[in-house]
């Protein structure tokens, strides 16, 4: 049983015009088995937070806490953070030239674990993880996210998740540029992990869509850095039929 | 991309360092001769000098013999691993030497008068060498002078690998001269691991058999100051060239590759690449490569790639990729040359999977070097090659 806790949090980034806040007080607690989906217009803060969990350096927390099982999330290097049980899910993973995917998943679960996977069931374990992701075995030998396409780069992603076991996942808009048997098969995955593991799921994403395959128990709305509403899965019903309208201009008018 | 040069100042507004002087005609007229007093001791304005710190060279410029002294040579030279192939040396004049190499700069014109004997290693035809052919050349001192020659022979149809391996300290000028006969296939590999006082500059040039396969692999870790040029034409139509390079300057090295491929025969190729990491206060690396495709040399074709990755601030990559084209019946040409550093989206990411930061860099300058590791194939070279650069890594902590 993890639990995350986010309290008051807020993040700038440095501008031109010097430092510019995104998140403006963000109150948000996930916990193992649940799955939060954090649903918003473009540019309410919804990959900052994402973001600043994970601890990108281009983030700065003025104040709040993050915690996960009470250990403070913020003192710890992102890397730190991903042994710790945290997995955030790219909405644009990087080229790693030279590095295939294989030598960077048994790399990755190494560091996770503290010890090498014993290579006869990893082998299987990741042959399985990627035949589930109807991920052609060939894939294992490109480099990391090179000359990957989109949705490529999504289910790479996805079958890291599945590989690495973390405790709590975000994942970040990974249902954009999918098409729909993308969408699903990626989908399956989140849903074995959530399954698997009890893994907590903080999905972050702008359309309903992917919600018909992976079930939020909570739905929050983001507006202009902070929580403006939230619900059960019915919220998310109503805004795919109203949009973030009544959201933009309520904040708009404040 | 494919750039052609008849005349390099032709563009109005266009910033090209190589623009500040005017330039021969052409690569092929630069200057070669056996006579020293042909290349006055450079001052730095000159177009070959120009990015190398040519005032701390004095000494390996100086038309001086070897200091060797009673039961002490200036460098030792362990040729147990070449005995097979060792040949009668030749004096100057005694061909083949001087047939493929005539100096072409201040420091090879130095090392060639001042060579009275040079070593001469002859793979016999038809024969392949299963074992690596290894010339072990140790620096005893620095400052100390030292002047090499090395004339390489390749009997048609041979099939070897040769390394020559630099180590110890010394000043030194070493000239490669290489005849790789008819269908032979030859692999020179020169290791520079020299310690930080040492200075090294050379000139090795190739003469390509028809049908011949050449590759001249330089990797660069050591020494202060190193300048390898890499130097190929061709005897016959069918040679193919492949000039590669990997190196890792620190601070306070400077580490110098130029290439010349003269494409005077048709229907040869050549593939130059060079990869280099850069790490440190005033670390300074350097590549000039240049191609000339002359008129005779139909249906050639070449590329030359040059990639430096900046792992810290205060170092400097300079990459002068040149392509002069005087026949348009070739196959294909072309050049490219990148300098970046190190991208830290990279190493969050790594980092974000859970792997530590000095893991997360290792991983990223593996991968920077990866394609061109696989390219040298020499598992004994690429392993060298592998542990100094983890060693690198590893110095700085980062």
């Amino acid at each position: 049983m993890a639990t995350l806790e986010i309290r008051d949090l807020h993040v700038s980034v440095d501008t031109e015009q010097g430092p510019k806040e995104i998140l403006k007080g963000v109150d948000l607690t996930v916990r193992s088995g649940e799955t939060h989906a954090i649903m918003g217009p473009n540019g309410s803060g919804k990959s900052t937070l994402a973001y600043s969990i994970a601890g990108h350096p281009k983030y700065h927390v003025t104040s709040g806490t993050v915690t996960l099982d009470g250990e403070d999330v913020l003192a710890m290097e992102p890397d730190e953070r991903a042994r710790a049980g945290l997995f955030l899910a790219m909405q644009y993973p990087v080229e790693v030239p030279g590095v295939t995917v294989s030598n960077f998943l048994r790399t990755a679960k190494t560091a996770i674990d503290g010890e090498a996977p014993k290579l006869r069931t990893w082998v299987k374990d990741v042959k399985s993880a990627m035949e589930n992701l109807r991920m052609d075995s060939a894939f294992a030998e490109r480099n990391v996210n090179e000359g990957f396409s989109g949705g490529e780069k999504k289910r790479h992603e996805i079958l890291q998740m599945e590989l690495l076991k973390p405790k709590i996942a975000i994942l970040d808009e990974t249902d954009s540029g999918l098409d729909v048997d993308a969408l699903r098969i990626v989908s399956e995955g989140v849903n074995r992990a959530k399954e698997g593991t009890d893994l907590g799921v903080l999905l972050i994403t702008h359309y309903t869509r992917i919600l018909r395959y992976i079930k939020p128990d909570f739905v929050h709305v983001f507006v202009d850095g902070k929580v403006a509403e939230e619900g059960g899965p019915e919220l998310a019903e109503r805004l795919e039929n109203e949009g973030y309208d009544r959201f933009l201009s309520a904040a708009a008018q404040n | 991309m494919t750039l052609i040069t008849p005349e390099r100042n032709q563009a109005a507004g266009h910033v090209d360092p190589a623009a500040a002087y005017v330039p021969d005609q052409s690569r092929a007229e630069r200057r070669t001769s056996f006579e020293v007093a042909d290349f006055p001791v450079p001052h730095g304005r000159e177009e070959e000098w120009r990015f190398t710190p040519v005032d701390r060279l004095g000494n390996v410029f100086s038309d001086t013999p070897t200091d060797d002294r009673e039961g002490d040579p200036a460098a030792t030279f362990d040729a147990t691993e070449v005995e097979a192939v060792l040949a009668e040396p030749l004096g100057p004049g005694a061909a083949p030497r001087g047939t493929v190499l005539v100096p072409a700069d201040r420091a090879a014109v130095v090392a060639s008068a001042n060579t009275d004997q040079a070593l001469h290693l002859k793979l016999a035809a038809d024969t392949v060498y299963d074992e690596p052919l290894r010339l072990r050349i140790h620096g005893n001192g620095a400052g100390r002078r030292s002047n090499a020659h090395y004339v390489l022979e390749a009997g048609p149809h041979s099939q070897g690998l040769v390394i020559l391996e630099h180590t110890g300290s010394a000043e030194h000028t070493g000239n490669l001269e290489v005849i790789v006969g008819d269908g032979a296939n030859l692999t020179v590999v020169t290791l520079q691991q020299w310690e930080d006082d040492a200075h090294h500059l050379g000139q090795h040039d190739a003469l390509v058999g028809r049908d011949a396969a050449y590759r001249h692999i330089a990797v660069t870790l050591g020494g202060a100051i190193v300048r390898v040029n890499s130097n190929v034409r061709y005897a016959g139509p069918g040679g193919e060239a492949t000039l590669l390079g990997v190196y890792f300057a620190d601070a306070g090295q400077h580490l110098e590759h130029r290439s010349f491929v003269d494409h005077n025969a048709p229907r040869c190729t050549s593939l130059v690449t060079y990869k280099g990491a850069l790490q440190g206060d005033t670390a300074h690396t350097v590549w000039v490569g240049d191609v000339l495709i002359r008129k005779e040399a139909e249906g050639i074709e070449t590329y030359e790639l040059n990639r430096n990755l900046v792992l810290t601030d205060g170092a400097r990559a300079d990459s002068v990729p040149n392509l002069e084209i005087e026949t348009g019946e070739i196959a294909g040409a072309g050049h490219a040359s990148s300098t970046g550093r190190f991208d830290d989206e990279q190493l969050f990411y790594l980092m974000a999977r859970g792997i530590p930061e000095a893991e997360a860099r290792k991983l990223v300058v593996r991968g920077f070097f990866a394609d061109i590791v696989a390219r040298i194939g020499v598992p004994e070279v690429v392993d060298t090659l592998m542990a100094a650069i983890e060693a690198e890594l590893a110095a700085t902590g980062s």
